[in-house]
């Protein structure tokens, strides 16, 4: 496709530049700085807000470790592994769709990114799966909450009688709650869960959502090695996802695991 | 010289008629008007619930209204104000207009995102006005848990929704400020040749977009709390109503210098043009700007002294607070040192900045009283923290914003509004402010406590003469609409620079071409150097 | 302009390290080290955001500014984790739950 469009601006003299140059930049050069600079930081904002969860998650965390390890212990490590692999694994496609947008190749953008999408869908279909789950087992607070009694704590806090003062539990625990305390505070992991993985869901959605639109972009040929900005975004945001997820990942399903 | 001046034939209020060339505008500028006007109307709104505060509390009893109406009355004077009146003010109606000019640019990096974050200002805004007006909401600005999330049966989720959305707002602005000013600065325009007022707004922009998510996240997470039943502010479930606190400060802290940042970027310009000198110690102002911003993350739990933090976290963060207190200092004495020996005088913009230098000098002075630990046990959720806030919030950064809008006016409007009745106004302000407040920190000394709809007998005279200044403050705000609107049809044409001031955006025409500049200028010269002002302005006639 | 283009092995081998990565940090969360568990999940997960940021998102071949803009976030958000702690950290770890009889 044609690099150069020569016409007539407002100013009345002609100039040729790439289609995709927007008037109030000088060169597509700063045009794309810009639009990268401006997408980092906005990804900062999405550090922030993340991160206000993940403050809330350490505090709990810290004192309400017992109930963290007994609610991580009863997710599925499968579904949470095999997730993160997708995950990963869609940032590979999503970076080769931005390298092959970046080398001109239109039909290898388009599939690399369709690829992306459908892994992502992949992650989405088994959070349905892991929330059905919950659903089930009454571990949704607010709504059918029931922390089972078959949920025994194990090691430390089940030798303790119910009704248990605070005591030092074994090595580095300093806490140690018993079975009516758990019913309360595995509420707070499991509001934490649901607000986190939620949130990420839905950040991935939106991400599904714009990847449609580049892939349809990238189709028509909007795309050359000048200008691929839109799909270099798109690769940022969902990278940045990915990011939230290995975080998300070892918080929520690898506590304690080796009890 | 004598030449009559006219209204530039092409500008950018006359490039395209019609709503939908302002609806669907990329022109920063026309952005700014609309923004301008938006601003203005919840500037009213939200002053309609302070003189319903000041009514109620002209009697020491509580005989206006009920207890929960009052509560309303606060809590949406608050909401209105901070998140939709004071945060957007000056940058997203100055910083917008004037951030291009300034640099040398004909438009912000990402002119489609400019309008996009005014669409969702006014989304943010009609969600917050429809909670109004279907019964309001009582929690107080702060939406302290567990009231918001359990106790109160206001309408707290859409008014909270209408803030989180009004934050995107503030972000995207934040977001193309930062990158504007990074990479679409003319040649020759060196970071230590840029106007001190986008040095603010540059700190500013750092606050709104990192402070800014931290409140959405707190919001979310209230909204799951109250809407889903969720358990994480719970005390019944082991939650920790304090982690809502630090939640909310962690952003509202440094939500006040996004308020105030932008004002004193304002008042280096106006001291400086006003005196005719250039600003004492530059770089020192500068960066006092990001010390500002950075310093300001630091210091939430001030506002958290007896919420229940420990002593040793308490400690930290008086410390923090007082020495955060400096580069506001640095600022306050290089004005001093620019108006020593400067050329001095009394336009309308500079009564607002003197004004403005002592006002802000109360506020910050008396915030270190409350950094202090063991003054704020006495002194904390008393009117001794109100009065303190509004020095710096209406005694500064409104005042700020008011100069910065007489000074700028002509640029925008290419037009002078009458000298004689905005100094009226800038006076009736400054009395009027003064009545209302000063009386306030003495109240607030003697324990009358904040959010009371009903007080001690014996501190009605007080209150009464807050009542009072309240009316003449209200006359002083009143005033501007008569005369600006006014000017716009029957000003004088202001020319290019009326105020023989320094910066770009004073060398082009008033009101501007839409694309700002018609060759992009070459920068060769240090900002606030007067004598090549006047050098230049003996070419131009 | 366009930017670098990185070859295919590379993004390959990132892919491969990150996958490594996760078997890592899920295989160390079945050893017992205490307190260090959680330490050496964190640090996992730092090196494979990292890895991502730095050659995924092509951090390595941006602009100066660029790399500011990253290092400020994480800058922030220790701030945020960080002075959260000073206070919680400084706090009996006493936890607000209601007496049981």
């Amino acid at each position: 496709m044609s690099n150069a469009v020569v016409h007539a601006d407002g100013h009345g003299h002609a100039h040729a530049h790439h289609p995709a140059l927007q008037h109030h930049f000088d060169t597509m050069g700063q045009q794309k700085e810009a639009a990268v600079v401006g997408m980092w930081v906005f990804l900062l904002t999405e550090i922030l807000f993340f991160g206000g969860l993940f403050a809330a998650y350490m505090i709990y965390r810290i004192w309400y470790f017992d109930a963290f390890a007994e609610a991580s212990r009863s997710l599925s490590l499968f579904w949470g592994g095999l997730n993160t692999a997708v995950l990963i694994g869609s940032s590979l496609t999503m970076a080769m769709a931005v390298r092959s947008a970046q080398t001109n190749k239109r039909t290898a953008t388009v599939n690399w990114l369709v690829l992306t999408m459908i892994l992502g869908t992949v992650f989405l279909g088994v959070k349905v799966i892991e929330y059905a789950d919950k659903f089930e087992h009454h571990h949704v607070p607010g709504y059918n909450f029931q922390w089972a009694a078959a949920h025994e704590a194990p090691a430390a806090g089940a030798e303790h009688a119910p009704g248990a003062e605070v005591a030092v539990a074994e090595g580095h625990r300093e806490l140690s709650l018993n079975a009516d305390q758990l019913q309360l505070t595995t509420q707070i992991y499991f509001s934490l869960y649901f607000t986190m993985t939620g949130l990420h869901a839905l950040h991935m959605i939106i991400g599904i959502g714009i990847m449609l639109v580049i892939t349809w972009m990238a189709h028509k040929g909007r795309f050359d090695e000048q200008y691929y900005t839109p799909v270099e975004m798109a690769g940022l945001y969902w990278h940045f996802v990915d990011i939230v997820w290995i975080f998300l990942f070892p918080l929520l399903y690898l506590v304690e695991r080796h009890v | 010289m004598l030449d009559k001046l006219k209204i530039p034939e092409r500008n950018y209020l006359n490039n395209g008629h019609g709503l939908a060339s302002w609806l669907l505008t990329k022109d920063h500028k026309r952005i700014a008007i609309m923004y301008l006007i938006s601003i203005s109307v919840m500037f009213f709104l939200g002053g309609l619930f302070a003189v319903g505060i000041r009514l109620e509390l002209a009697t020491p009893q509580g005989d206006f209204v009920q207890a929960d109406t009052y509560n309303k009355f606060f809590t949406m004077h608050g909401v209105i104000m901070v998140f939709f009146f004071l945060i957007p003010s000056i940058p997203a109606v100055l910083g917008n207009f004037l951030i291009p000019p300034m640099i040398g640019a004909k438009d912000l990096a990402f002119p489609r995102i400019n309008l996009l974050s005014l669409y969702i200002y006014w989304i943010g805004g009609v969600f917050t006005l429809y909670a109004m007006i279907s019964g309001g909401v009582d929690t107080g600005w702060t939406f302290y848990t567990p009231y918001s999330a359990t106790g109160s049966n206001t309408n707290v989720v859409p008014t909270a929704l209408g803030i989180f959305i009004a934050g995107f707002s503030s972000i995207l602005t934040g977001l193309n400020f930062i990158v504007t000013i990074h990479r679409m600065r003319a040649p020759g325009m060196t970071w230590f040749r840029l106007p001190l007022f986008v040095w603010a707004h540059y700190a500013t922009s750092l606050v709104q977009v990192l402070g800014t998510p931290v409140i959405a996240i707190t919001i979310v997470m209230l909204g799951v709390e109250r809407g889903l039943g969720f358990g994480i502010f719970d005390p019944a479930r082991g939650g920790d109503p304090v982690l809502f606190q630090h939640l909310f400060w962690f952003y509202s802290h440094p939500a006040v210098y996004i308020m105030i940042l932008p004002a004193l970027g304002v008042q280096s310009e106006l001291i400086s043009t006003f005196s005719k000198k250039t600003i004492f110690g530059y770089s020192f102002v500068a960066f006092s700007s990001l010390a500002i911003a950075v310093f300001g993350f630091i210091v939430w739990a001030h506002h958290m002294f007896v919420a229940g933090i420990s002593t040793y976290a308490a400690m930290v963060f008086s410390f923090l607070s007082f020495s955060v207190a400096i580069p506001s200092a640095v600022k306050v004495f290089n004005w001093t040192a620019t108006l020593y020996k400067g050329a001095i005088s009394f336009e309308t913009p500079m009564l607002y900045a003197y004004g403005f230098m002592g006002l802000f000098a109360i506020g910050g002075l008396t915030g270190l009283f409350l950094a202090t630990l063991g003054m704020d046990i006495h002194l904390h959720d008393t009117y001794f923290v109100v009065a303190h806030f509004h020095y710096i919030m209406v005694g500064g950064a409104i005042m700020g914003y008011l100069g910065g809008l007489h000074f700028w006016w002509p640029k925008m409007t290419g037009r002078m509004y009458s000298e004689f009745f905005s100094r009226i106004a800038a006076i009736l302000v400054f009395v009027g402010f003064n009545l209302t407040f000063l009386p306030q920190f003495v109240v607030g000394y003697l324990g009358m406590p904040r959010r009371y709809h009903a007080y001690p007998d014996e501190m009605q005279v007080l209150n009464v003469m807050s009542s009072a200044g309240a009316s003449v403050l209200g006359l002083g705000y009143a005033l501007p609409i008569f005369y600006l609107l006014y000017s716009l049809k029957k000003g004088a044409v202001a020319g290019p620079n009326p105020w023989g001031a320094s910066g770009l955006e004073w060398q082009t025409q008033s009101p501007p071409l839409t694309e700002n500049f018609i060759e992009v200028p070459v920068v060769d010269h240090e900002p606030y150097e007067y004598e090549h002002v006047v050098a230049k302005e003996k070419h131009l006639v | 302009m366009s930017g670098h283009v990185s070859p295919v092995s590379l993004y390959i081998t990132i892919f491969l390290a990150l996958m490594v990565l996760t078997a890592a940090t899920v295989g160390a969360a079945f050893v017992d080290l205490g307190q260090f568990n959680f330490l050496v999940a964190m640090i996992i997960a730092a090196f494979k955001a990292t890895l991502v940021i730095w050659y995924f998102m092509h951090v390595k071949y941006a602009s100066n500014l660029t790399k500011l803009t990253v290092a400020t976030g994480l800058f922030f958000l220790a701030i945020l984790l960080g002075l959260f702690l000073v206070d919680y950290g400084s706090k009996a770890l006493t936890p607000m739950l209601p007496a049981l009889s």
